[in-house]
């Protein structure tokens, strides 16, 4: 248990360093920066199709995204709290 | 972890934060539309077959082994977190970690597959995130690369006896780094230089996104082995039982 607290210090740590080494930055999305490089190598190419749904401004998109990250959150609490209640039925068994 | 690992770890984090600096950096998935027609059929055409593949192997196990299934809903879980992240990395840029590592390493490749693309699948319809056009092409990519990759690395970390954790870090890792190197392959091959061809074009794509990608890897490693220390403690019938092939 220690070990995964370790590690996941670790992951804020290499999360949160960029933060405070790179100033002037918004850490824009990748995929909005390889839309701009494919007009640099192709500055004829025309984008043929446009996404169905959009969300309407950031705040949904904010929403939608961490309402994804909950659920599967959820999920795996749930299911980790079930195989530890089932490891501690079968030590008192034992 | 000894402390000399530790100083080893904080060393690294040095030197990597000192060379590295900001440059524009590239696709987690491509956009909807920013792929030509005859691609977007191509990749669509590659995707369908692995697509077929991976929903029999998940239909066999969770007919086979209905007991699996919490472990499945537990990797599909991982992958819909994991890919919800946009994590900012070190060229002032943010990307995210795909998750399909750790249901790979459990279930081999093919139940992925599925897992992935229903995240793609959910990421195109409701966040314009990638696209549907460029379905085909971003399951290639993070749902079946990624995958491949993990398991690849799963296996040979079985067959060396390295130990277990960190072979479940190295598949985390080289499956996101897989996804990305296969991403800047399709944008290379749709948009090839005008001087360079393909070749410059690739690196163009993949060269920038490296350094974004690589703490990002890393990241993903280490949350797949949290996840991993979970089970190897509380379930591991479950996975003796993997490991014996299902």
């Amino acid at each position: 248990m220690k070990r995964s607290l370790l590690l996941l210090v670790v992951a804020v740590l290499l999360t949160v360093a960029p933060l405070l080494f790179i100033p002037h930055s918004d850490f824009g999305g990748t995929d909005g920066q390889a839309e701009k490089t494919i007009q640099v190598i192709a500055p004829h190419y025309q984008p043929w199709a446009q996404t169905i749904f959009e969300p309407p401004g950031g705040e949904v998109e904010t929403l939608l995204f961490s309402v994804q990250a909950a659920v599967g959150a959820g999920v795996i609490g749930y299911i980790i709290g079930v195989y530890k209640g089932r490891a501690n039925k079968r030590e008192e068994a034992k | 972890m000894k402390k000399w690992k530790a100083a080893l770890f904080l060393c690294g984090f040095v030197v990597y934060f000192t060379f590295s600096e900001s440059s524009p950096a590239l696709a987690m998935h491509i956009t909807e539309g920013f792929l030509p027609v005859k691609w977007v059929i191509f990749w669509w055409l590659v995707f369908l077959p692995f697509l077929f593949i991976g929903m029999r192997s998940l239909i066999r196990i969770t007919r086979e082994h209905p007991e699996l299934k919490l472990l499945i809903a537990l990797s599909g879980a991982f992958t819909f977190v994991l890919s919800a992240l946009k994590i900012p990395s070190v060229t002032g840029s943010s990307s995210h970690p795909t998750g399909v590592g750790l249901g790979a390493v459990l279930f081999g490749p093919w139940t992925m597959v599925v897992m992935g693309s229903v995240v793609l699948l959910f990421q195109a319809l409701l966040l314009a995130h990638g696209g549907l056009t460029t379905l085909g092409a971003n399951a290639m990519s993070m749902a079946v690369a990624g995958p491949l990759v993990a398991y690849g690395m799963y296996r040979f970390g079985k067959k060396w006896n390295i130990s277990r954790r960190w072979t479940v870090f190295f598949a985390a890792f080289f499956s996101n780094l897989a996804t990305y190197v296969v991403t800047s392959l399709q944008l290379a091959l749709a948009f090839p230089d005008a001087t360079g061809g393909i070749a410059a074009s690739f690196l163009k794509f993949a060269g920038i996104f490296a350094i974004t990608q690589i703490p990002l890897a890393v990241t993903e490693g280490l949350l797949t082995v949290v996840v991993w220390n979970f089970l190897s403690t509380y379930s591991s019938r479950e996975l003796s039982q993997l490991e014996r092939g299902v």
